[in-house]
């Protein structure tokens, strides 16, 4: 009897359930977003307070509280920006055209030898590839400070030192590929082999699967590749700090540090600072905006199959 | 068998048959960038550091061997020490702050709340910038009289510390910055978590399991492997901790964040001493091969792998 009861008061308690699920969904769902707000205000506000120190004049820059809306509570300089760019010490204009020059070399070196090596590994059989791509793997784990002092070594025997040289050519060697080595690989496998021995039947050879099949499939990874290789190199700092040592050799990075004579001591200059890195900042947030689907993309394929 | 045992086979194996050898020759043809530049800059290199941290190598003199002086120095060098002790704070607190932290963001983002694709960006967009326009743009954040923390804090009453000038201090401070990037573990952790299969949950439900039953016994363990992969990325990376130090606080107030690459650094390309510098590098490689060693030691007893009946138990 008791167990009949039971069975009938079932769809009952299951509405109870649902009803009391969904208040506390609501509830929950609620409590999340303030959650997420307060943490996305904490996570915005730095940039904010960047573009707006950035506008500020050197008496607004000290205020304290801070002042936050330009044209009521301060005047906006927007002369900051020339005046933070066209200093003699620190030609801005040089720093970008460098940081442009060796951003392009690596990224292009990079893009071309780890799609080249990918392919041989994802779609060649050779004897000692398993073994080959293990050593690769096993690169990713690495720290690169233990050919540090050997690679300076070897880099000022070749007379590269104050050349952007050190900072493109092992690029084009595979040097800290591994990952996009790895990335690429896993995409080429999933182009179907049948493509491959129908372009060999009609006569094509290695490169022209390569090329005319296998990289035209494989767009949205290199995508990846291509944008993870441009903030690395963009942002690139300890090897231009190593081996640049003139200041027209400078990249974006080390050029900004020329920027921090008027700051390190005697505070004064933010404003113009917070001009100058902004500046810096400029294209990998507009990279960033405009490429989110190959970041998103390239850290779900690392993420869950690392 | 060994190494080169292994690569002496596979050159003798390349001489046999002719069609396989073409297709061999071909496969190393096209690895040939990566393997090349393996040999040149990695491989090489690190056989030429262990020689060179045996050596007394003033840049622009020239190496002279002095077998394992510059070993025996390195646990006398105070400076070791600290920056040892620092690197190692850094990594211990600010790592499991970024895993919890990062995990949390993620459960939120995950209970289909509306505008996923925004708050992604929103989140991740600091992630994405670095370097050293980030470091002068949180010396500022940081600035004890005129800073953007202090006056966070002074809006809920707290008279915050002077950060970057303080000894007590600093170390916090750059904590705090690492803090800002935290969304770059929480996208792979909402990836993570969007793989798990609703079948688990539904079937749990079912069994009457309630909020926190259903946290532990399933996305724990099914989110072990993503916490793994981000442990061991956390500790490569925590370790060679080097801008942020460089540009915002130069190791200092009175080395409180001396962090050991900053260190290095300076013995290799400041006081020119490449010998000893090869040395340092030796050792953090020691240290971060250790950790990363312990956490795949005791990964079996944490980490569960679905198709593996180790985890099982």
């Amino acid at each position: 009897m008791a167990f009949t009861t039971k069975a009938a008061d079932a769809p009952v308690r299951r509405a109870h359930w649902r009803e009391s699920k969904r208040f506390g969904n609501t509830f929950k769902l609620t409590l999340s977003y303030i959650v997420l707000t307060f943490g996305a205000f904490l996570l915005i506000i730095p940039f904010i307070w960047m573009v707006t120190t950035s506008i500020k004049g050197p008496v607004a820059v000290m205020q304290f509280p801070p002042l936050w809306i330009p044209g009521v509570q301060f005047e906006p300089l927007w002369e900051n920006y020339p005046t933070a760019l066209l200093q003699d010490h620190a030609p801005f204009g040089i720093f970008f055209r460098n940081t442009f020059v060796i951003t392009a070399l690596a990224m292009a070196g990079q893009i071309i030898s780890s799609a080249v090596v990918a392919f041989s590994f994802a779609r060649l059989r050779w004897k000692g590839r398993e073994f080959v791509f293990f050593i690769v793997l096993a690169t990713i784990m690495l720290p690169q400070q233990v050919t540090l002092v050997p690679q300076f070594i070897l880099f000022r025997n070749l007379g590269w030192i104050n050349t952007f040289l050190p900072l493109i050519v092992p690029f084009w060697l595979g040097v800290g590929n591994a990952f996009f080595i790895f990335l690429l690989r896993q995409f080429f496998m999933r182009v179907p082999l049948d493509y491959d021995d129908a372009a060999r039947i009609d006569g094509a050879g290695t490169f022209q699967i390569f090329w005319r099949i296998v990289m035209p499939l494989s767009l949205p990874a290199l995508g990846t590749v291509a944008i993870f290789s441009f903030i690395n190199h963009w942002n690139e700092f300890f090897h231009a700090l190593i081996y640049l040592n003139e200041i027209s050799k400078y990249n974006l990075a080390l050029g900004l540090t020329q920027f921090r004579g008027f700051t390190r001591y005697e505070i004064s200059a933010w404003n113009l600072l917070m001009a100058a890195s902004l500046t810096a900042l400029v294209p990998v947030l507009l990279v960033f905006f405009f490429a989110q689907r190959y970041f998103i993309q390239g850290i779900v394929i690392s993420g869950v199959k690392g | 068998m060994s190494v080169a045992g292994r690569a002496l086979k596979t050159f003798v194996d390349l001489g046999i048959g002719s069609r396989t050898r073409r297709e061999n020759l071909e496969g190393w043809l096209w690895a040939s960038p990566w393997i090349i530049g393996f040999v040149i800059f990695t491989a090489g290199p690190m056989v030429a550091s262990v020689y060179l941290s045996l050596t007394d190598y003033p840049l622009l003199q020239g190496p002279t061997f002095n077998g394992i002086d510059n070993y025996k120095q390195l646990f006398t060098d105070e400076l070791i020490l600290q920056s040892l002790k620092v690197t190692t704070i850094y990594s211990f607190v600010s790592i499991p702050l970024h895993l919890v932290i990062g995990f949390l963001i993620a459960l939120l983002l995950n209970q289909r709340v509306r505008g996923l694709s925004m708050w992604r960006v929103v989140y991740y967009l600091p992630a994405v910038v670095s370097g050293v326009a980030v470091a002068f743009l949180w010396q500022w954040i940081l600035n004890a009289d005129f800073g953007l923390a202090n006056w966070l804090l002074s809006l809920i009453g707290i008279d915050g510390p002077s950060w970057l000038i303080d000894p007590n201090w600093a170390l916090s401070a750059l904590i705090v910055m690492s803090l800002w990037g935290v969304g770059g573990g929480m996208l792979i952790y909402l990836a993570g978590l969007q793989g798990i299969p609703t079948s688990l949950y539904e079937a749990a439900e079912i069994d009457g399991a309630n909020f926190w039953q259903k946290f532990w016994i399933i996305t724990i363990p099914m989110m072990s492997p993503v916490l793994f992969f981000l442990l061991v990325i956390g500790i490569i990376g925590a370790l060679q901790t080097f801008t942020q130090a460089y540009i915002i606080t130069n190791g200092g107030p009175d080395d409180a964040t001396l962090f050991f690459m900053l260190h290095l650094y300076r013995n290799a390309f400041q006081y020119l001493k490449m010998g000893y510098a090869a040395a340092m590098a030796w050792v953090l490689f020691a240290y971060i091969m250790i950790l990363t060693l312990l956490v795949f030691r005791s990964s079996s007893l944490w980490v569960y792998y679905e198709g593996d009946f180790k985890g099982r138990g």
